[in-house]
C-alpha cells in the first residue's frame, strides 16, 4: 500500500514537472509581449522593465532561474498585479473558488445520487424521463448561459416581491454562494445522475438484492442498506476529476456573480500573458488535480476491499 | 424490486396536506420578513455610493501606475500640485499659488496640507517623488510623462544620477522646477498621478512594497482607503484630515464588486445595488433604453482612427492610395451604420473636439478642411497609385484589429467599403490584445485600427503622436515637415504660436492622408437620479466624486 502511494506520487511530481515545462514552452512560443501595452514605451523604460522581470537573460537561463524558484515555493511576481505574488494569489483567491466548489460539489453529489437512485426507482414512468430531461439539459447548456439565465432570474424575483431575497451577484454571505454553486455543480450532477441511475439498475438485478428481498427485509431497507450503497461506488471514481474542475474552473460562474475567485486569474493571464501567473496557476492547478485523483484512488481502495491496491 | 410498497412508504398521509399549506404560509411570512429591496446603490444618511469596477486596480502606487482603474483611486486619496475642480478646471492642490516663466516654474505649498497620519506635505515629497518616477531602478512605464522636467530623460537613460532632476526644494514649502523648454501644459502635468507627492521616510519603510495593501498606505487627498480584499472590494472614506474636508461632502465610496461581466454589472444597478454604470456596451445600452432609463453621455477622450503602414515595402506608403481610400471614405456612415451606438462624433480630426486652444476650443478656432467625397477623383488616384508603384493591381491588404466584436465590424466596414469603390481586396487580421499589439509594433499590418487617449490637456498630446521619434508612431510615419510643426509647438509656451502650428498640423494629417479619422469615443451610462454632482474628464481619472453629494 504505501509503495503504491509513493510510486503514484513519484509518478504525480514528474507529471507536474511535465506539465511546467510544457507551459513554458508554450507561453513563450505564442507571439506576443508580455510587457506591452496600448501605450508604447521609449527603449529606456522598456529595458528598464525588462531588466527588472528578468526577460533580458536567454529564455533557457529563465526556466532554470524559474523552475529553482518554484522548487523553493516561489512562484515570482505578477506581471499585471505588479505589487502581488503570485503564491499570494493563490493563497488568498484558491480559498474562495475551493469554498465555492465544495459548496456546490455537495450539491452535485446529493443531486446527483438522489436524482439518479429516483430515477432509477421510476424506471421508464415519468418521473424517470423528467429526471433525465433535466440531465440532457444539465449535460448540453453551457454554465454561461446557466448562469446569464439564473441570475436574470434573481433579478426578476427581487423586482417581483420588492425584496432582497437573494444577492444578484458579490461575494459576502452564504445565501450570495447558494445559485452559484448551482450552477457551477449542475453538469455534474447532471452526470453523475446519469452514472448513478444506470448503476443503480446494475445492482438491482444482482443476486444479492434478490437474496435480500426473499429474506423479508423492507423495501426501504433494501434501498438503502444495499441497492445505494453498492451503487455509489462509480460515483466515487468520478469524483477527484470533479473536484478538481468545480474548484478550479469556475471561470464563467466567478465572473458573472462577481465572485473573486481562482479561475478568473488563470483564464485572464493567459489574455495578459502575465507570465508568472500562467505558470503558478497552471502548476498549482496540475498538482491539484494530481493529487485529488490518488487521493480517490485510495479513497476507493477503503470503499471497495476487493480493489487491492498493492497488487497493482 | 417491488417499487410499489416503496413509493407508498414515501408517501404521505392525506392528513399532512394541510402541513404542506401550513408551511408554505409559513415561508410566506419568512419572505415578508426580508428586507425591502435595499437600494444600497446610494444612501442618504451616510452619504455613500457603491459602484463597480471590471478588475481590480492592479497597482495603486502613484509613481507606477498606467492603468484607468488604479488612476481613479489613485486620483481620489491623492493631491498634487494643482488639481481640478467641480467644474474640471485647474485650481491650487497642495499649492496655494504658483508663477511660471520661460522654463522656471515655483510653487508655494499650503502650510495646512498635511498627511494622513498628521505630518505635514513638504516640497521634499515632491522632489523625492519625482526622483523616483525617472529612476532607471523604479523602471516607471509613464517616466516620459516627466521628461518635460530638466534632465529627465538622461537621468531615465542612467546617464546622470538623480539629484540632477531639475526639481528643487528652497524650503519646506517652497518647490522650484527647471524645464527642458517652456512647457506651455506643465501646470496640467502638475494634476497628474505621477507628479503626486511620496514622502521618504513612509516610502523607504515600506520594503517596495508602497501602496500593496492598506497597511503599507498614507493619503493627502480627499478620501483614504480603508479596506481592500483583493480582487473582491475596496472601500474609500472621507479623509478628515484633508485640508479642503470642507468641501467634501461623500463620506464613503465602496466598491464591492468587481466582474468584466457587464451584463452582470447592469444587473447589480438594476437591483439597486450601484450608483452608477459608465462606459455601457451596445447591448445594456439597448437595455437601458428599452427600460427608459436616463442615459448620461460625455466623451471619454479617445479618438480613433485607420493607421496607415507608411514603412518602404508597404503599398499603403503611396501617397495616391491613401488619398482614394480618403476619398470614398465617410466617417458618418460608419458611426451612424455600421457601429450605431448613440453619441459616438463621427472622425474629422485628430484633435477631438473637447481640447481647449488659446481662447476657445481648438476645433472651433482651428476648423478642419475635410477632404472631399469623390469617387471619380478617387479612381483617378487609384490609378495614379498603380503607375507609381508599377502594378496592375492594387495586392490584397491587410486590416489589423482586436478580435473584439466591435472591431471586427468595423473592419468589416472598411472590407465592404474599399472592396465595392476601389476594387482592393482587404483582408480583416483579428488578433487578441497582446498580439495585435505585437504585430503592430512589428509593423506587420497595412491599415490599423487603432486609437489614442489623452495623457494631459493639451492638443499636443495628440499632434506628437506621428512625430518620427515617437514610439507610437505604428505606422512609422516620417515627414521632415511634419517633425517640424511638433517641434515648434514643445520649443515655446506661447500659446498663440503653438495653437498655430497644431493647425497646420492638423490640416497635414487630412492633406497627405497620414490617418483616417474614425470616431471620438463617447461613455454612455445610467446613474441613481439621487446622486449629483459627479465629475467627468478626458484626462485623468474618468470619474470624480470628490465633489458629488446623494440628495434625498
Amino acid at each position: 500500500m504505501l509503495l503504491y502511494i509513493l510510486k503514484r506520487l513519484g509518478i504525480g511530481i514528474f507529471t507536474i514537472w511535465f506539465i511546467a515545462t510544457a507551459t513554458f514552452t508554450v507561453m513563450h512560443l505564442v507571439p506576443g509581449d508580455p510587457l506591452a501595452n496600448d501605450k508604447a514605451v521609449n527603449p529606456t523604460i522598456r529595458a528598464n522593465l525588462e531588466r527588472q522581470y528578468g526577460l533580458d537573460r536567454p529564455v533557457f537561463e529563465q526556466y532554470v532561474l524559474y523552475m529553482g524558484n518554484m522548487l523553493k515555493g516561489d512562484f515570482g511576481i505578477s506581471f499585471t498585479e505588479e505589487n502581488r505574488a503570485v503564491n499570494d494569489i493563490i493563497r488568498e483567491h484558491f480559498p474562495v473558488s475551493a469554498s465555492l466548489g465544495v459548496l456546490s460539489l455537495f450539491f452535485a453529489t446529493i443531486g446527483g445520487v438522489l436524482w439518479g437512485a429516483l430515477a432509477a426507482l421510476y424506471r421508464n414512468r415519468w418521473p424517470d424521463a423528467a429526471i433525465m430531461l433535466v440531465v440532457i439539459l444539465g449535460i448540453s447548456v453551457p454554465s454561461f448561459v446557466f448562469a446569464a439565465f439564473s441570475q436574470l432570474g434573481i433579478l426578476t424575483l427581487n423586482q417581483w416581491t420588492g425584496r432582497s431575497i437573494l444577492p444578484v451577484a458579490g461575494w459576502d454571505s452564504f445565501s450570495s454562494a447558494l445559485v452559484p454553486a448551482l450552477v457551477l455543480g449542475m453538469s455534474t450532477m447532471a452526470y453523475m445522475t446519469r452514472l448513478m441511475r444506470s448503476s443503480m439498475l446494475e445492482v438491482a438485478n444482482t443476486d444479492y438484492i434478490r437474496t435480500a428481498r426473499a429474506k423479508g427485509l423492507s423495501a426501504l431497507r433494501i434501498f438503502f442498506r444495499h441497492q445505494l450503497r453498492n451503487a455509489i461506488l462509480p460515483v466515487i471514481t468520478v469524483l477527484g476529476p470533479a473536484i478538481a474542475i468545480i474548484t478550479t474552473g469556475g471561470f464563467v460562474v466567478e465572473s458573472v456573480f462577481a465572485i473573486p475567485g481562482l479561475g478568473r486569474y488563470f483564464v485572464q493571464a493567459v489574455a495578459q500573458l502575465d507570465y508568472t501567473v500562467i505558470m503558478g496557476t497552471t502548476v498549482f492547478f496540475g498538482a491539484f488535480l494530481v493529487l485529488m485523483v490518488i487521493a480517490v484512488d485510495i479513497l476507493y481502495g477503503f470503499i471497495d476491499p476487493r480493489i487491492r491496491l498493492g497488487a497493482l | 424490486m417491488n417499487t410499489t410498497t416503496l413509493t407508498r412508504a414515501l408517501m404521505q398521509p392525506i392528513s399532512s396536506y394541510l402541513r404542506y399549506c401550513l408551511s408554505a404560509l409559513l415561508l410566506f411570512s419568512a419572505l415578508c420578513a426580508l428586507p425591502a429591496l435595499a437600494q444600497e446603490g446610494v444612501d442618504f444618511a451616510t452619504q455613500s455610493v457603491r459602484i463597480a469596477q471590471g478588475s481590480e486596480p492592479p497597482n495603486l502606487n502613484s509613481i507606477k501606475s498606467t492603468d484607468q482603474t488604479s488612476i481613479f483611486y489613485i486620483e481620489h486619496v491623492m493631491e498634487g500640485l494643482l488639481r481640478k475642480n467641480a467644474r474640471n478646471e485647474l485650481v491650487g492642490g497642495v499649492a496655494e499659488r504658483w508663477e511660471m516663466e520661460g522654463t522656471t516654474a515655483r510653487f508655494w505649498l499650503r502650510q495646512n496640507a498635511v498627511w494622513s497620519d498628521g505630518v505635514p506635505v513638504t516640497a521634499h515629497d515632491f522632489v523625492f517623488a519625482w526622483r523616483q518616477v525617472v529612476n532607471p531602478e523604479v523602471a516607471a512605464e509613464y517616466a516620459s510623462i516627466m521628461y518635460p522636467v530638466k534632465n529627465a530623460e538622461a537621468i531615465n537613460q542612467g546617464k546622470l544620477p538623480l539629484e540632477a532632476l531639475g526639481v528643487t526644494a528652497l524650503d519646506d514649502y517652497t518647490l522650484e522646477v527647471e524645464l527642458e523648454t517652456p512647457t506651455g501644459y506643465f501646470l496640467s502635468l502638475t494634476s497628474f498621478m505621477i507628479y503626486y507627492p511620496v514622502r521618504q521616510d513612509f516610502y523607504e519603510a515600506q520594503n517596495g512594497r508602497y501602496f500593496a495593501d492598506v497597511r503599507n498606505m498614507i493619503f493627502n487627498g480627499p478620501f483614504t482607503i480603508t479596506s481592500w480584499v483583493h480582487g473582491a472590494s475596496l472601500r474609500m472614506e472621507k479623509n478628515p484630515t484633508y485640508w479642503d474636508a470642507d468641501s467634501v461632502t461623500l463620506n464613503v465610496i465602496d466598491t464591492p464588486y468587481i466582474t468584466n461581466d457587464e451584463q452582470a454589472v447592469f444587473n447589480l444597478f438594476k437591483d439597486g445595488m450601484l450608483a452608477l454604470v459608465n462606459n455601457l456596451a451596445a447591448e445594456q445600452l439597448r437595455g437601458a433604453l428599452d427600460n427608459r432609463m436616463r442615459i448620461y453621455a460625455h466623451p471619454d477622450g479617445s479618438v480613433f482612427y485607420v493607421e496607415f503602414n507608411h514603412r518602404d515595402d508597404r503599398v499603403t506608403r503611396n501617397l495616391n492610395l491613401r488619398k482614394a481610400m480618403q476619398a470614398v471614405y465617410d466617417s458618418e456612415e460608419l458611426v451612424y451604420k455600421a457601429i450605431g451606438i448613440a453619441g459616438y462624433i463621427p472622425g474629422r480630426s485628430l484633435i477631438p473636439v473637447y481640447m481647449n486652444g488659446v481662447q476657445d476650443k481648438f476645433r472651433v478656432e482651428y476648423p478642419e478642411q475635410p477632404a472631399s467625397l469623390d469617387i471619380e477623383k478617387a479612381r483617378e488616384y487609384l490609378e495614379l497609385a498603380k503607375q507609381e508603384l508599377g502594378l496592375d493591381e492594387i495586392p490584397p491588404l491587410s486590416i489589423l484589429c482586436d478580435d473584439t466584436n466591435g472591431a471586427i465590424l468595423q473592419a468589416q466596414y472598411f472590407q465592404s467599403l474599399f472592396k465595392r469603390t476601389l476594387g482592393i481586396d482587404i483582408k480583416v487580421d483579428a488578433q487578441t490584445f497582446k498580439q495585435r499589439l505585437d504585430k503592430s509594433g512589428n509593423g506587420n499590418f497595412d491599415l490599423i485600427l487603432a486609437g489614442w487617449g489623452p495623457d494631459y490637456e493639451d492638443p499636443l498630446t495628440f499632434g506628437d503622436l506621428f512625430a518620427s521619434w515617437n514610439v507610437n508612431n505604428k505606422g512609422r510615419y516620417n515627414s521632415p515637415v511634419y517633425d517640424a510643426y511638433v517641434r515648434t509647438v514643445q520649443g515655446t509656451s506661447d500659446q498663440q504660436v503653438r495653437m498655430d502650428a497644431l493647425g497646420r498640423m492638423q490640416q497635414h494629417i487630412i492633406d497627405e492622408a497620414v490617418i483616417l479619422p474614425n470616431f471620438e469615443r463617447v461613455s454612455n451610462g445610467v446613474r441613481d437620479p439621487r446622486l449629483q454632482g459627479v465629475v467627468f474628464s478626458q484626462t485623468g481619472a474618468s470619474t470624480t466624486f470628490t465633489y458629488a453629494h446623494v440628495t434625498e
